[in-house]
């Protein structure tokens, strides 16, 4: 997959990820498990099925789907709980395969590569930047960062503690200054400093406020008035507890604001992300990582593979 | 993506309209959409099965057979089903205790916690002229306790003063002490956000409950959860003990169905809404509206009360009672435009309306947005007071006056007299309904509505904006602010 920062994390990200999914998963788990010892695939079992993979807020399309997919091959059959976990494991991995794409700043001529971060109100932008600014400065890339979200308070002071954690210059502007001057300020300085990534920082907001959605595709003008590149990244950060919301999230800013991908967070807890599942379906977004945890390691890239199995409490 | 449990149910209520009656198939087969419409809406599926089962048994049976149109009262007993269980009525913070009274707020990551103690607290400064003190236990997050301190000057709360190296309980026990000493009738303790399956922490919330025993535990979760808010609501309610929920971000497009699954499963009141971003923008808890909107009903009450609120009483009076007569000048349609966008122009208002989805995509071909109604108010104040009182004088010269006044065409003009001739036939149609009738009129678009105001929405009759007459911005929407005046009445409506 993606060229991982050679930490000795690289074991842990699965463990911690299948640890955080591990309650709510064994639950589905144990629900499939409970459902077979070993029987048949019947109608009723089949819907008890489906039930189970809304519970982890596939939404009822695509579990209809999967549903759907178990019964064309094992329909009438005798099978095991395991057998179930493992087919629907396969399925929603081979989902999730073609969205799995790494976010790396690629080298340009016109430094710095420019990422800007969007999403609801309380998804995670400020301490996913400060988990990307980390990564970033480990590879030895220079990263400056601008505190765009100039409306809630004490935004700007939340992301300069990430900027001291990963030593990242943070440029910053007073409460309630427009976002999109910030941004075009940080970008002429993030030049100057010849960096090589810029992260930007914006307000939460939610997707049907036009006025401010307005405002986020303002920053991008500005951006792009400087270098017609900018934003090379435009990252929604969707909060793993989300429900079947996030559709109209993803399809509206991606409207907005061209969305180039998706990073996931809070999946440490017990919700179980299952809508990725279902956006990769419908919306096809590249997933770049996903967050679990507030500790400036806690992002890791999305492997397709353990996701799935995770969320089907398959172990190992 | 998601249509509203009417319009799912269509198919299925349009057989039974036709039948006039409900056989047990039936049934079954509206709850099967009824199931699919609340897992849409983010209704947890314990919660869901609950439900359906209740909906089934009540349902099936006389209460439906003998009515003259079943599919409305499937619809009924689904809503008046789903206002029950959200609580039938609304329960404000208690604050019934030996002050100062203790506050927990407890959650997620990014539910809104901070926020949402500020908002509380000067609710109960300006509302019930309360002295509170706020305080962030909230050691995790950077810059947590600087956000509520920041928080608490614009909204002229006090807040502790922050040490650092406090434990969170000590930090709660240090806000009670300092809470007795000065006087302080509440004292809002807001915590760090955490996983409901963090052991460690979860202890830790324990542990300031124990030391400051709160009077009201408040959950503040997010109306954008999906299926996990059984999950949280209900390891926090095991583990810390909640009293009562806040709901956020209720003015996303969520369905909110979030609500409906922690109410579900903890029993325990939904006391507040977060519905903005701005310090006052928190309201009280009002099930019909949530259960309309679970449903995809829209929202008719709130958009009157909303009305009422923004709307100038008496002039919207007098331009009613005119209206009444049946004389509708083109100042009243003026003024009527205004009040659209006072009322947070037409966005706003569709959002509320029941069955938008469809409307909304019939405005966005007709091109009708907020601009239009700028450039109609111009069109109308470029005229003379004479014209605006008798438009029969606007002669060809006088409308390319207009025209050229208004930034316009002639065309332009043309339609917004067009307009406001059947705008003023409308109304006159209205008047003569008169009294409640005019209401039933205004919202259910059309005479003899059975009882409940929702039946409207679920019928084919979109109440107030008829889609026909969209590209104008035809009749419908214009009568709307007309409402303000109204409501008097509205309220005796619903039950």
């Amino acid at each position: 997959m993606s060229a991982e920062p050679a930490s000795p994390e690289r074991k842990g990200w699965f463990a911690r990820l299948r640890d955080g999914l591990a309650k709510s998963s064994r639950r589905l788990a144990d629900g499939i498990t409970s459902l077979f010892v070993k029987r048949r695939l019947d109608a009723a079992t089949l819907e008890e099925l489906e039930d189970l993979l809304i519970t982890a807020d596939l939404g009822v399309e695509t579990a209809a789907k999967l549903t759907a997919n178990l019964a064309r091959e094992k329909f009438d059959k005798e099978v095991t709980g395991d057998e179930v976990r493992a087919a629907f494991a396969a399925d929603i991995a081979a989902i999730l395969a073609p969205v799995a794409v790494p976010l790396e700043p690629r080298e340009i001529a016109n430094k710095p590569f420019v990422v800007l971060m969007v999403g609801v109100n309380g998804s995670g932008k400020t301490t996913t930047i400060g988990k990307l600014a980390r990564q970033w400065t480990d590879a030895g890339k220079s990263v400056v960062l601008a505190a765009g979200d100039t409306f809630r308070a004490a935004a700007v002071e939340q992301l300069r503690v990430w900027g001291e954690r990963s030593g990242c210059p943070v440029i910053e502007k007073p409460h309630g200054a427009d976002a999109a001057a910030l941004a075009f300020d940080a970008l002429v300085e993030a030049r100057e400093r010849k960096a090589d990534v810029l992260i930007i920082d914006t307000a939460g907001r939610l997707q049907n406020k036009a006025g401010l959605m307005e405002e986020l595709a303002k920053v991008i003008r500005v951006l792009k008035k400087q270098d017609p590149e900018a934003p090379h990244a435009t990252v929604l950060v969707l909060d793993g507890t989300v429900g079947q919301n996030a559709h109209a999230q993803v399809k509206t800013f991606r409207e907005m604001v061209n969305v180039t991908g998706l990073i996931v967070t809070k999946l440490d807890g017990s919700a179980r992300g299952g809508i990725v599942v279902a956006l990769a379906q419908s919306q096809g977004l590249p997933v770049h990582a996903v967050g679990v945890g507030e500790g400036i390691d806690d992002l890791h890239p999305f492997e397709p593979d353990a996701f799935a199995r995770s969320l089907m409490g398959i172990e190992g | 993506m998601f249509e509203g449990l009417s319009e799912r149910l269509g198919s299925v209520f349009d057989r039974l309209r036709k039948r006039g009656a409900l056989s047990e198939a039936d049934v079954t087969a509206a709850m099967r959409e009824v199931r699919v419409a609340l897992l849409e809406a983010d209704v947890a599926l314990p919660v869901v099965k609950t439900f359906v089962d209740r909906v089934r048994e009540r349902a099936i049976g006389r209460e439906v057979l003998r009515s003259v149109t079943p599919g409305q009262m499937v619809v009924k007993i689904v809503h008046d089903e789903l206002v029950d269980m959200l609580g039938s009525d609304s329960q404000a913070i208690n604050l019934n205790a030996p002050a100062p009274v203790p506050i927990l707020m407890v959650g997620l990551q990014g539910g809104g916690k901070t926020t949402t103690t500020a908002k509380i607290a000067k609710r109960l400064r300006e509302r019930d002229r309360k002295k509170v003190l706020m305080a962030s236990l909230d050691v995790t997050r950077p810059a947590a306790r600087e956000q509520l301190r920041i928080l608490g000057e614009q909204v002229g709360v006090a807040t502790l003063p922050i040490i650092n190296g406090e434990t969170p309980a000590a930090i709660a026990k240090r806000a009670m002490t300092a809470g007795r000493l000065q006087g302080y009738d509440v004292v809002i303790l807001d915590t760090a956000g955490r996983t409901s399956i963090d052991e460690g922490l979860m202890a830790e919330v324990r542990a300031v409950r124990d030391a400051v025993n709160p009077h009201e535990v408040l959950l503040v979760a997010d109306a954008l959860t999906g299926q996990d808010a059984v999950t949280t609501a209900t390891n926090f309610h095991e583990r810390v003990g909640i009293t009562g929920i806040v709901l956020t971000r209720v003015d996303g497009d969520s369905r909110g169905g979030a609500a409906l699954s922690m109410r579900g499963v903890t029993g325990m009141p939904i006391k507040m809404l977060g519905v903005g971003e701005k310090v006052d923008d928190i309201e009280d808890f009002h099930p019909e509206r949530l259960a309309g909107r679970i449903l995809g009903m829209g929202d008719v009450v709130s958009l009157v009360e909303k009305a009422a609120e923004t709307i100038d009483a008496e002039e919207a009076q007098k331009t009613a009672e005119r209206m009444m007569r049946g004389s509708f000048t083109l100042d009243d349609m003026a003024a009527q435009l205004k009040q659209v966008r006072k009322l947070g122009g037409l966005g706003g208002i569709m959002g509320m309306l029941p069955g938008v989805g469809k409307l909304q995509k019939q405005m966005a071909g007709a091109n009708v947005d907020d601009k239009m109604l700028k450039r109609q108010e111009a069109v109308i104040s470029s005229m003379t007071r004479e014209e605006r009182r008798n438009p029969k004088i606007l002669n060809a010269s006088r409308r390319k006056r207009i025209a050229a006044g208004s930034g316009t065409q002639v065309q332009d003009v043309n339609r917004v007299l067009k307009q406001h001739q059947d705008m003023a036939r409308m109304m006159k149609q209205v008047g003569k309904m008169g009294g409640k009738g005019a209401l039933a009129g205004l919202f259910g678009g059309g005479g003899g509505m059975p009882a409940p105001p929702q039946g409207g929405g679920m019928g084919g009759g979109l109440p107030p904006m008829p889609g026909g007459g969209m590209p104008g911005l035809g009749g419908g929407g214009m009568r709307l602010p007309g409402l303000g005046g109204l409501p008097p009445g509205f309220p005796g409506k619903r039950k």
